[in-house]
């Protein structure tokens, strides 16, 4: 394990030494902050030298969303053991505690690392944007919007290949046509919708 | 021997290392924000772009640089162009509605951002959904336009390092453009 607290020192000197220069402010004026706390371009490029580390260290892309499916098949294999077997996607994709589940579940608390870091660590309920736009009584509005998404989200990641994170970053970085045509569909798909919601 | 060691470790601790460090950064990035990722699709902040060319620039060249000199594999995903558009446009729609998409909701959630539950609760009942469809899209959707393994080396027919160079400059000169019109 030596190696490994070497390694882990070394990201965490990197990561506190990038945050000194790397600030930016947080708040403009208006009701909720700008953006991040590090400028974009850094958070940006320190993801492309993390996605080396995935290739190399791993032999394996970055993505998100066959977390969600492996537990959809946690789930479907526990409740309708047969049914779920039967299902070609399941039978090709077998749900496994594989590279991606331990990956996202690690998401969440470098997050929650990440927000403690510049205190930004705070329980929130509806988003203040939503709330300038549809009041503080939309929860349950709020709360459709966001599980019909998800819905469809997962839908069109598997039936796409991936998500925002295995097309629109690792995909479109081996320059793969797939990821590209994919990406380019979910900017199209978001930019109509919006303009249903603000 | 220090790289033996880092690839020796099991199969757990490297995706939870990798992972703390990709939420993180997106978090520091800004994008497990709802308003900033909303506000791209508004096309009012910029941030998910900056945050994502960065990311593919700085990564395609190290990546292509493994893969040419080192010999790390590519993990290339099948172009199928049906399936490809018609469910990156469906992706496009549940990522406006919900605002958060698979990666920065679990950052969102990270970050105290509680509806963000909700949303990951839609991505696992729409896997299954999509699990339960999958037979049916396997001899229709994902038949339309199956050209295989394509990459744009590949289909301009140009070396792998040259697509990448010309590729980085493009995609820098956009960023500089979107950088420029912002301040």
């Amino acid at each position: 394990m030596k190696p490994y607290i070497k390694h882990t020192a070394f990201v965490v000197t990197l990561f506190s030494s990038v945050s000194l220069f790397a600030q930016t402010p947080l708040q403009d004026g208006s009701t909720y902050s700008i953006g991040g706390s590090w400028s974009p371009y850094v958070a940006g490029g320190l993801i492309g030298i993390l996605t080396w580390l995935t290739f190399y260290f791993s032999e394996h892309p970055i993505g998100a969303s066959s977390f969600y499916a492996t537990v959809a098949g946690f789930i479907g294999k526990a409740v309708a053991p047969r049914h779920t077997h039967k299902l070609p996607y399941y039978r090709e994709n077998p749900p496994r505690l594989k590279w991606e589940f331990w990956f996202v579940l690690a998401i969440i608390l470098g997050s929650a690392l990440a927000a403690a870091s510049s205190g930004e660590l705070a329980l929130q309920g509806l988003p203040l944007m939503w709330i300038e736009q549809y009041g503080p009584d939309s929860g349950l509005g709020y709360a459709s919007l966001s599980f019909v998404g998800g819905v469809l989200m997962a839908f069109g990641a598997r039936l796409a290949g991936g998500c925002t994170s295995g097309h629109g970053l690792s995909g479109t970085l081996q320059l793969n046509i797939s990821s590209w045509v994919a990406v380019i569909c979910f900017f199209l798909g978001g930019l109509v919708t919006i303009r249903l919601i603000y | 021997m220090r790289t033996l060691s880092v690839k020796n470790v099991s199969k757990v601790s490297q995706p939870v290392l990798f992972g703390l460090m990709f939420g993180f950064l997106l978090q520091k990035g800004g994008v497990a924000k709802y308003h900033v990722l909303e506000g791209q699709l508004l096309l009012r902040d910029y941030t998910v772009l900056k945050v994502m060319l960065s990311a593919i620039v700085v990564g395609m060249i190290g990546v292509y640089f493994l893969h040419e000199r080192v010999g790390t594999k590519l993990h290339l995903k099948p172009t199928r162009l049906g399936a490809n558009m018609l469910g990156g446009l469906i992706f496009g729609v549940g990522f406006a509605l919900a605002g958060y998409c698979p990666g920065t909701g679990a950052a969102a959630l990270g970050q105290g951002d509680l509806p963000a539950i909700i949303v990951m609760l839609g991505l696992v009942v729409g896997s299954y959904g999509y699990a339960e469809l999958s037979l049916f899209l396997k001899n229709t959707v994902e038949t339309w336009g199956d050209l295989g393994k394509k990459t744009l080396p590949s289909v301009l027919g140009m070396k792998a390092s040259t697509t990448v160079a010309a590729v980085a400059v493009l995609l820098s000169g956009v960023l500089f453009i979107i950088h420029s019109i912002q301040h």
